[in-house]
C-alpha cells in the first residue's frame, strides 16, 4: 500500500492550497463566530465550481472527476490547515457516497456543484452507531434531528426512514442554525413535518453505513491538516519568540515536545494515508484503517491544536491569533463522527480483543 | 490574647447577633466584618484579622456563608485578594494597609495585575515599563504597555511592575507600585479570548503620575516582591478543602446525571481523574499546613501545574463524554465579564478557558522550571542575560 504522495496529489494539493490562501484568511474565518458566514459560499463556490472538488468522488461517467480517497485525503489535509468552511466532508464526500450507486440526476448535481447535500445524521454519529429515526408516511417524512453538519449549506437533506434513503428539498424543512463549538463546521437543528421526499437509495443501510466509516477515514486526513498546521506554526513562532535573551524554542523542555509532536504528527499522516489507500483501493482492511485512524489521529490533532495554544502562551489564547480555530475545529472532529473511544470499542471487535464480560 | 477554634466561632456567632445579615446594609455589614478581625483571621489585629492561623479561615467563611452572610467579591477581586492584598500586607507601610487592605476586603475597590508586557511574559523581569522619578524626589511618572490583563476595565488599583534603573542588570533595576487606574494616562483596551469574552486587557501607560506613598518595597527591590506575589498567587489555587470541589464536581455530576453517555472507556479516565483530583486536594492541604506558618516559596509552583493539567483534562472529557451535545457552544458574544468562574457557563467554556490555566501566573513550563532549580537544585539553563544592564539587553 502506498503511504506517500503521488505528482497528481502534490499538485492537486498545490492547487488547493493556492486557492485557500487566496480566499480563505484567518480574518474571514473567524469572522464565522460573529455571524458572518460571507466566506462560505464563494469559497465553496470557487473549490466546487473552479476547481471542481465537489465531484472528485463520482465517476466520470456521471459527471465527476472519477478521483479515488487518496486524493479526497489531499483535499481534506490542505481544507484543515486552512480551517476552511466548506462542505467538502459533508456533501463530496459522506452524501456523494451515500449517492453512488444511486440512479437519478442527484449525484450528477452534486458532481457539478450545483447542489449541494448533506445527510440527516448529528455531526457526532459514529459509523456502527444508530442511526436517528424518522417516521415515513405516504412518501411525508416527519421528526426532528439535531447537531447535523453541512445543513445549512445544503440544497438537499439525505434522510434515511423505512431502510431507505430519501430526498428532500433544504426548503421543505425547518433548519435551524446552532450556536457551534466550532464555527467552521456549523451545525443546525433539523424539522421535517412531513416533508416530501424522493427515494434514492432502496437499500440505505449498507450505502450510509460505508459513508460514514469513508467519512470517518478521510476526516483523518483533515485532522492531520489541523495538526500539521499546528506544529508548523508553533515551531515558526518559537523560533522567533525570545524571552531570556534567547528564542523559546531553544529551550529544551520546548525541543522536547515540539520533537515529540512532530513524530506524533508523522505517524499521524502514516494513519491516515494507510485509511485513504485503503479505502481507494477497495481493500478488506479498510474498516480495521478508519477505526485506526480515527483512534489514533483525532486525539492527536487535539493534542497539536492544545499545545500550539499552550505554547504561543498569552497571544495563544487571544482571539485574533487564529490557534483557536485549530483547536475549536480539533476538539469538534475529535468528537465528529464518533470519538477515538467509540473508535477503538469498535477496533476491538474487528481485530478479535473483546472487551471483558 | 490567644484564642483557640472554639473562641473563634463564638466570635462570629457574637458577631452574627450584633449584626443581622437580613437587616444590616451590605458594606456596612461587610466594613464590621472586617473591623472585627473576622475578614481574614490570619491577618493582623487592626487589618481585618487577628493573626490567627491562615487554616481557621475556611470555618470562619462557612459560618457566615451559612447564614447568608453579603459576599466580599470573593469572585470578582481574585487579584485583590489573592495577589495584592498579601504582598501589601508583607511589604506595605502602614497608611498603605489603613488606606487600601479594608476598602480591597469590601470589595468596594477591585485589583488587577500589571505585570505581563508584550516582551515580558514569562521573562517578566525584562519588562519595559519606566518609571522616572520627577525631579528626583517627587512623584513617579510611569509609560509603558502592559498586556493580558485581567480585569483591568473593572479595577480601581493595581499592582504594578516598572523598571526605575535600566542601567542595572534587569532583576535589579524594577520597583513596584500601587497604581491608580482612574489615572488619565492609563488607557483601557479589551482584549478578546478565544471564549469570546473579553476578560483581559492591553493597557497603555501614558505619564501616569504614582506618588512616592504608593511605592511598595524599596526602589530596586520590585523584583522580590513581585515574587511574593506571584508564590501568594499559586498557592492560592491548588486543591480545595472539600472533596469533588471544582472541575472534578462539574464532570461528575455530568456523569450521574446522564446515565446514557455512559462508557467503559470513559468511566476509566473519570475514575482516574477523579483520583487525581482526589490526590490533588489532599496534597494542597499538606503543603498549605506546611506553610501555615511561612511564607509560600516554590511549593504553590506544583499545585498550580497539577490543577491547570487536570482541569484541562477533565473538561476536555467532558466536551468527549457529552458527545453531540459536546459540538454546541452557549454563545460567542463578546461580552467583558466582571469575574471569572473556571467552571461555569457550557462545557466549552469550561475546556476553553482551561486552556489558560497552565498560562496564568506563570506557564507550567516556566513553573516546571522553578520547581527543577528551586526546590530540587538543578543546574539552571545558561542564563545569557543575568548579569547585563537591562539597557544593553537586545530587545
Ligand atoms: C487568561 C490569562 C490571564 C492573564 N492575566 C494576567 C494578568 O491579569 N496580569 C498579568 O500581568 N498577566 C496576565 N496574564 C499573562 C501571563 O502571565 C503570561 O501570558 C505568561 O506569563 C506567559 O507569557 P507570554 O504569554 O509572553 O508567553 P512566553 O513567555 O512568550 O512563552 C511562550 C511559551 O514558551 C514557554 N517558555 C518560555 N520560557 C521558557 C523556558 N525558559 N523554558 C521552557 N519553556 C519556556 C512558555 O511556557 C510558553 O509555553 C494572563 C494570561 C492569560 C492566558
Amino acid at each position: 500500500m502506498n503511504l506517500l504522495y503521488t505528482e497528481v496529489e502534490d499538485d492537486l494539493r498545490a492547487t488547493v492550497r493556492k486557492l485557500l490562501a487566496g480566499r480563505c484568511d484567518a480574518t474571514a474565518v473567524t469572522a464565522l463566530y460573529d455571524g458572518d458566514r460571507s466566506v462560505v459560499d464563494v469559497l465553496w463556490k470557487a473549490l466546487a465550481g473552479e476547481l471542481g472538488l465537489a465531484g472528485l468522488l463520482v465517476p466520470e461517467e456521471r459527471g465527476g472527476a472519477g478521483a479515488t480517497a487518496a486524493e479526497a485525503a489531499v483535499v481534506l489535509e490542505e481544507l484543515g490547515r486552512a480551517a476552511a468552511p466548506v462542505p467538502f466532508l459533508t456533501s463530496a464526500v459522506i452524501a456523494t457516497l451515500v449517492l453512488c450507486e444511486s440512479e437519478g440526476p442527484l449525484l450528477g448535481e452534486l458532481a457539478s456543484g450545483e447542489k449541494t447535500a448533506a445527510l440527516l445524521v448529528p455531526l457526532s454519529t459514529a459509523p456502527h452507531t444508530p442511526l436517528p429515526v424518522i417516521q415515513a408516511a405516504d412518501g411525508r417524512l416527519t421528526g426532528t434531528v439535531t447537531s447535523v453538519a453541512g445543513a445549512i449549506e445544503a440544497d438537499v437533506l439525505l434522510v434515511v426512514a423505512d431502510g431507505a434513503v430519501h430526498a428532500v428539498s433544504a426548503a421543505d424543512a425547518e433548519i435551524t442554525p446552532v450556536v457551534s463549538l466550532d464555527m467552521t463546521r456549523q451545525l443546525a437543528d433539523v424539522r421535517l413535518a412531513g416533508a416530501a421526499g424522493e427515494l434514492v437509495v432502496a437499500d440505505a443501510e449498507m450505502a450510509v453505513r460505508d459513508a460514514l466509516s469513508a467519512g470517518a477515514a478521510l476526516l483523518a486526513s483533515e485532522q492531520v491538516g489541523v495538526a500539521q498546521w499546528c506544529l508548523e506554526t508553533t515551531v515558526a513562532y518559537l523560533k522567533e519568540r525570545k524571552q531570556f535573551g534567547r528564542a523559546v524554542g531553544g529551550f529544551q523542555a520546548i525541543k522536547h515536545r515540539l520533537a515529540d509532536l512532530a513524530i506524533g504528527v508523522e505517524s499521524a499522516t502514516a494513519a491516515a494515508r494507510y485509511a485513504a489507500a485503503t479505502l481507494a483501493a477497495g481493500d478488506a482492511d479498510a474498516a480495521v484503517a478508519s477505526n485506526v485512524a480515527q483512534a489514533y489521529v483525532s486525539d492527536l490533532a487535539v493534542l497539536a491544536a492544545e499545545e500550539a495554544v499552550q505554547l504561543h502562551a498569552g497571544i495563544g489564547m487571544t482571539w485574533e491569533h487564529p490557534a483557536h480555530l485549530y483547536l475549536k475545529r480539533a476538539k469538534a472532529d475529535q468528537i465528529a463522527l464518533g470519538t477515538a473511544g467509540a473508535h477503538r470499542a469498535r477496533l476491538a471487535e474487528l481485530v478479535d480483543l473483546p472487551a471483558p464480560r | 490574647m490567644t484564642i483557640d477554634e472554639q473562641g473563634l466561632r463564638r466570635q462570629v456567632e457574637e458577631f452574627l447577633a450584633a449584626h443581622d445579615p437580613a437587616t444590616t446594609e451590605r458594606l456596612e455589614f461587610l466594613r464590621a466584618r472586617y473591623d472585627a478581625g473576622l475578614a481574614w483571621v490570619h491577618f493582623p489585629e487592626g487589618h481585618g484579622g487577628l493573626g490567627l492561623p491562615q487554616a481557621w479561615q475556611p470555618a470562619v467563611d462557612a459560618l457566615f456563608e451559612a447564614v447568608g452572610a453579603p459576599d466580599n467579591g470573593r469572585k470578582t477581586n481574585g487579584i485583590g485578594l489573592g495577589m495584592a492584598a498579601p504582598t501589601i500586607l508583607r511589604f506595605g507601610t502602614e497608611e498603605q494597609k489603613q488606606r487600601l487592605l479594608r476598602p480591597l476586603w469590601t470589595g468596594e475597590e477591585v485589583w488587577c495585575q500589571l505585570f505581563s508586557e508584550p516582551g515580558a511574559g514569562s521573562d517578566l523581569a525584562a519588562l519595559g515599563t519606566r518609571a522616572v522619578r520627577e525631579d528626583g524626589d517627587g512623584d513617579w511618572i510611569v509609560n509603558g504597555q502592559k498586556v493580558w490583563t485581567s480585569g483591568a476595565h473593572n479595577a480601581r488599583f493595581a499592582i504594578l511592575v516598572a523598571r526605575t534603573n535600566p542601567d542595572l542588570p534587569k532583576h535589579q533595576g524594577i520597583t513596584y507600585f500601587l497604581a491608580d487606574m482612574t489615572d488619565p494616562g492609563v488607557e483601557v483596551r479589551p482584549l478578546r479570548q478565544i471564549t469570546g469574552e473579553a476578560e483581559f486587557n492591553e493597557v497603555f501607560l501614558t505619564d501616569v503620575r504614582i506618588p512616592d506613598s504608593m511605592r511598595l518595597g524599596e526602589v530596586g527591590q520590585g523584583w522580590a516582591v513581585a515574587n511574593a506575589t506571584l508564590s501568594n498567587e499559586r498557592v492560592a489555587i491548588g486543591g480545595s478543602a472539600v472533596r469533588e470541589n471544582g472541575m472534578i464536581g462539574v464532570v461528575a455530576q455530568t456523569w450521574r446525571d446522564r446515565p446514557e453517555l455512559r462508557t467503559p472507556e470513559l468511566h476509566d479516565r473519570l475514575l482516574r481523574l477523579w483520583v487525581e483530583a482526589e490526590v490533588s486536594r489532599l496534597t494542597g492541604q499538606r503543603v498549605r499546613q506546611k506553610l501555615a506558618q511561612g511564607q509560600p516559596g516554590a511549593e504553590g509552583a506544583a499545585l498550580k501545574v497539577t490543577f491547570a493539567r487536570i482541569a484541562q483534562q477533565l473538561s476536555g472529557l467532558e466536551l468527549e463524554m457529552l458527545g453531540e451535545d459536546g459540538l454546541r457552544y452557549s454563545d460567542w458574544t463578546l461580552v467583558r465579564p466582571d469575574h471569572v468562574d473556571f467552571t461555569g457557563r457550557d462545557a466549552g467554556y469550561r475546556y476553553l478557558r482551561a486552556k489558560g490555566n497552565s498560562i496564568e501566573g506563570g506557564t507550567s513550563e516556566i513553573l516546571r522550571n522553578i520547581m527543577a532549580e528551586r526546590v530540587l537544585g538543578l543546574p539552571s539553563e545558561p542564563r545569557v542575560d543575568k548579569d547585563v544592564p537591562w539597557k544593553d539587553l537586545a530587545k
